[in-house]
């Protein structure tokens, strides 16, 4: 790994970090306008951050070092997260050691220590959280291997950079088996980052709650912390998506400056459309009974096991 | 129902409310609650009174609503040995009724559950705060906190304990949920918060003077609440305030049952996840209270309703405005039902929900808006007695269904049945005095006043005592009645399923803790 290879991998894990909360802003900005409200401005994501990151944190004197440690955990993984998934140019050298089924893994750490955080104060809300954070995980989970399953059938790869390398510049082909991915995908990601119809980021009922349930107990900087791993998350799993269905306009390798002029607007474009569809989606759907959570991603495995069989049967 | 044939001596008294005052011994108040049950009827209110000064003991009043109309029990109690015999079995809503009276007065019903109910570490429990040789000037220690929740116990059954304080801005109440994983086996409320001693701030004041403290018992029912004061102390006073006062009252009630309404709305599909609804209706409140403002002076209705009339008339321009609105806001609301009924996802978490089945709201006693939901057709404003609801011929709604859909339907039919009374009321409102003046108050005098707020009928019940002053005042919330329900209907249903069948209730917290 030379110098520049290793400069380019941190830059672009301290772009994802610093563009992320950006991304919830504008969902929360259309969200708002769509209800005919103006809205916060996309810009206050960072407010609630700066905000939280001057505050005293209480902890409960029940805590464990666990409590604390895990909202950096959090952060920590999804960052590093950030460091595989390509969003402005594919030359990532942290992408050669962990490909997509170790990043289903990350992700499953990091909720599997918020499930840990939230008992770990021993109150009701955080367990009742825990245990339907789980739930949604573990349906999830599947359904996502099954999309980076029928991507690497085409691209004969686990990596994501070859994935896009393979997708975006390859020969042009239409892949019907890659829609029903996208559809699995997008339901999954509905799921995983706690966006209606499964959960309600917004919400302040803290009977209904499922990731909110797990931060209650939460304040401060570790708070801050958190916020900021859920909008990485979130971020994450939008580039992923552009990474796997519209992978156009990603620089290649570790890119050159007209590569990189094509890639940051075209990044910014498809960051805009995204987030006005999450928010469209989040305005006309209520949020449904969490029993039929099961049947909802269960449906997202069901359409990425049929992408599977599709690539199989035309044999693309 | 006919009171002779049980050789009770009835009492009619005349007002706004025609009344019934029947005294009764011990031995006859079961019998003739469980007459008055067994014929249809339902509780209001059960409350009591120190009146060892003036007749010794202790006086228990019971609030009855039979096939004619209001009936007022009455039942002397020792000083020495005030119990009386718990009516908890015939109407379950009088059980924290009594516990109430227990804890504000000391006297006791004979009945299993003993717990305080308002008095939670406040004061002691030999202190007995409405009683009139009670100090409140004299501090007390700290008491004893313990509440015995109901345990459920079982393979995998755990509790979830709820409040008082909640991640919202709302108000205070305790809930204990017994789940197994997601269901609910039974959840137990524990209110009183908000206990604020506004009985006994009641009787510090003039009568003339305490229709404000009554119009801030709940606040979102303050017309409500201030025109039973009213009827109350104008039946004491044995006076009529002018027609145009009475329509003016009726468009206020109105106009406040379509606020609630509206906001109960939009909370409820926010509730479900569905937040672009919260934001119409609350936009469509909002004009509505800015119009409440220009036109009356206030946007929650605050002190329009005085003793003898309203506050201030009626001027032409806010009149004509006030009728031009009401096309706006039905059209829009039509709208607003047909994306509620239209969409699968609102229509999926409200169907089925918190269901109390009209047998069910029957024996519980269930009143108002939720009881209307399930099947129970009782509306105030439908009775021939009240006025000026005799003129308009309110059209009652109604649901079988029991269910969160059930009391959001009753709120849309109740809305446009609203916003069609006010029409009616603006196009033919007499042109009278809207206040009339008031003789001196009446030492000894007793009035209830019975309204049909919003959310239920709100009574109030008045004694005068010397100068003018209050000697006993109980307002009265449906809340009381219909908090048990809620414990029911959250019965079998999903944890995250409860705060929208709490909101589909909506029910005062600070209203009933008083």
């Amino acid at each position: 790994m030379n110098t520049r290879a290793f400069t380019m991998q941190l830059i672009a894990i301290a772009f994802a970090i610093i563009v992320a909360p950006l991304l919830i802003g504008w969902v929360n900005q259309c969200r708002a306008w769509l209800q005919n409200r103006r809205g916060p401005g996309i810009l206050q994501p960072y407010r609630l951050i700066r905000k939280l990151f001057h505050k005293d944190a209480v902890i409960a004197t029940n805590a464990s070092p666990l409590f604390r440690l895990v909202p950096y955990v959090q952060f920590a993984s999804m960052g590093l997260a950030a460091g595989i998934i390509p969003s402005l140019w594919t030359g990532l050298p942290f992408a050669d050691a962990a490909d997509t089924i170790a990043l289903v893994g990350l992700f499953a750490t990091a909720r599997m220590f918020l499930a840990l955080a939230a008992m770990d104060i021993g109150t009701a809300f955080g367990s009742m959280g825990a245990r339907r954070e789980m739930l949604v995980g573990f349906l999830a989970e599947p359904a996502l291997l099954m999309v980076f399953f029928t991507a690497s059938l085409i691209s004969h790869s686990t990596s994501l950079p070859t994935m896009v390398n393979v997708l975006a510049h390859g020969p042009l082909a239409i892949y019907p088996s890659l829609a029903f991915a996208s559809i699995s995908f997008l339901m999954v990601l509905l799921a995983e980052n706690a966006r209606i119809p499964v959960d309600n980021p917004s919400t302040h009922l803290e009977l209904t709650m499922i990731h909110e349930a797990t931060v209650l107990e939460y304040s401060a900087r570790h708070l801050a912390l958190i916020e900021w791993a859920s909008a990485l998350k979130l971020f994450n799993y939008v580039c992923i998506g552009f990474a796997l269905f519209v992978p156009w306009g990603l620089a290649q390798g570790l890119g050159n400056l007209p590569d990189l002029a094509i890639a940051v607007p075209a990044l910014f474009i498809k960051l805009v459309a995204v987030g006005f569809g999450l928010a469209l989606v989040e305005t006309i759907n209520a949020k449904m009974r969490i029993f039929r959570v099961p049947e909802f991603l269960a449906s997202a495995f069901l359409l990425a096991v049929l992408g599977l069989l599709v690539h199989l049967l035309l044999g693309h | 129902m006919d009171y002779t044939v049980y050789g009770l001596a009835v009492e009619t008294l005349a007002g706004a409310v025609p009344m019934r005052r029947i005294p009764v011994r011990p031995d006859q108040l079961r019998s003739l609650c469980s007459a008055v049950h067994e014929a249809g009827g339902f509780i209001h209110a059960l409350w009591a009174s120190d009146v060892r000064d003036t007749t010794g003991g202790f006086l228990l009043r019971v609030a009855l609503q039979d096939d004619v109309g209001l009936v007022v029990i009455e039942l002397l109690l020792p000083a020495a040995t005030p119990h009386f015999p718990s009516i908890a079995d015939i109407f379950p809503a009088a059980d924290r009724m009594q516990r109430a009276a227990y804890d504000l007065l000391g006297v006791r019903a004979e009945a299993a559950d003993r717990r305080s109910w308002v008095r939670h570490a406040a004061w002691p429990d030999d202190c007995f705060p409405l009683r009139h040789d009670y100090d409140a000037t004299r501090p007390h220690a700290d008491a004893d906190e313990r509440y015995p929740f109901v345990r459920v116990t079982g393979d995998g059954v755990h509790e979830i304990a709820v409040g008082p304080v909640h991640a919202g801005t709302i108000e205070p109440a305790h809930f204990r949920f017994s789940v197994v994983g997601e269901k609910v086996l039974r959840i137990e409320e524990r209110l009183g918060y908000t206990h604020k001693g506004i009985e006994k701030r009641f009787e510090t004041l003039p009568a003339l003077q305490a229709h404000k403290l009554a119009a801030r018992v709940s606040g979102d029912s303050a017309v409500a609440f201030s025109w039973a004061y009213c009827m109350a102390l104008e039946m004491i006073c044995g006076i009529s305030p002018p027609v145009r006062a009475i329509w003016l009252r009726a468009l206020y009630l109105e106009r406040e049952r379509i606020a609630n309404h509206l906001g109960d709305l939009g909370a409820l599909g926010n509730d479900a996840g569905f937040s672009i609804a919260l934001a119409q209706f609350s936009r469509l409140k909002e004009d509505l209270l800015r119009i409440n403002q220009a036109a009356f002076g206030a946007r929650y209705l605050m002190d329009v309703v005085v003793p003898g009339g309203v506050a201030r008339d009626l001027d032409e321009t806010h009149r004509q405005i006030l009728l031009e609105t009401i096309p706006g806001i039905e059209s829009e609301l039509n709208t607003l039902r047909e994306i509620y009924d239209d969409h699968a996802g609102l229509q999926d978490r409200f169907s089925g929900t918190g269901r109390v089945a009209p047998a069910l709201a029957r024996q519980l006693g269930l009143v108002g808006l939720a009881g209307r939901a399930s099947g129970q057709t009782w509306d105030w404003r439908c009775d021939p007695v009240y006025a000026p609801y005799d003129a308009l011929n309110v059209r009652i709604a109604g649901s079988l269904d029991g269910d969160v859909a059930g009391r959001v339907s009753v709120r849309f039919q109740e809305t446009f049945e609203s916003l069609r009374l006010s029409r009616i009321i603006l196009e033919n409102l007499p042109r009278t005095e809207c206040g009339a003046a008031l003789p001196d108050v009446p030492a000894g005098g007793f009035g209830v006043g019975l309204v049909e707020g919003w959310r239920g009928p709100v009574l109030v019940a008045l004694e005068t005592g010397d100068g003018g002053r209050i000697r006993r005042c109980h307002p009265h919330d449906p809340s009381w009645q219909n908090w048990p329900v809620v414990e029911h209907a959250t019965i079998g249903n999903i944890v995250p399923d409860f705060p929208l069948i709490n909101k589909s209730f909506n029910l005062s917290y600070s209203g009933q803790d008083l």
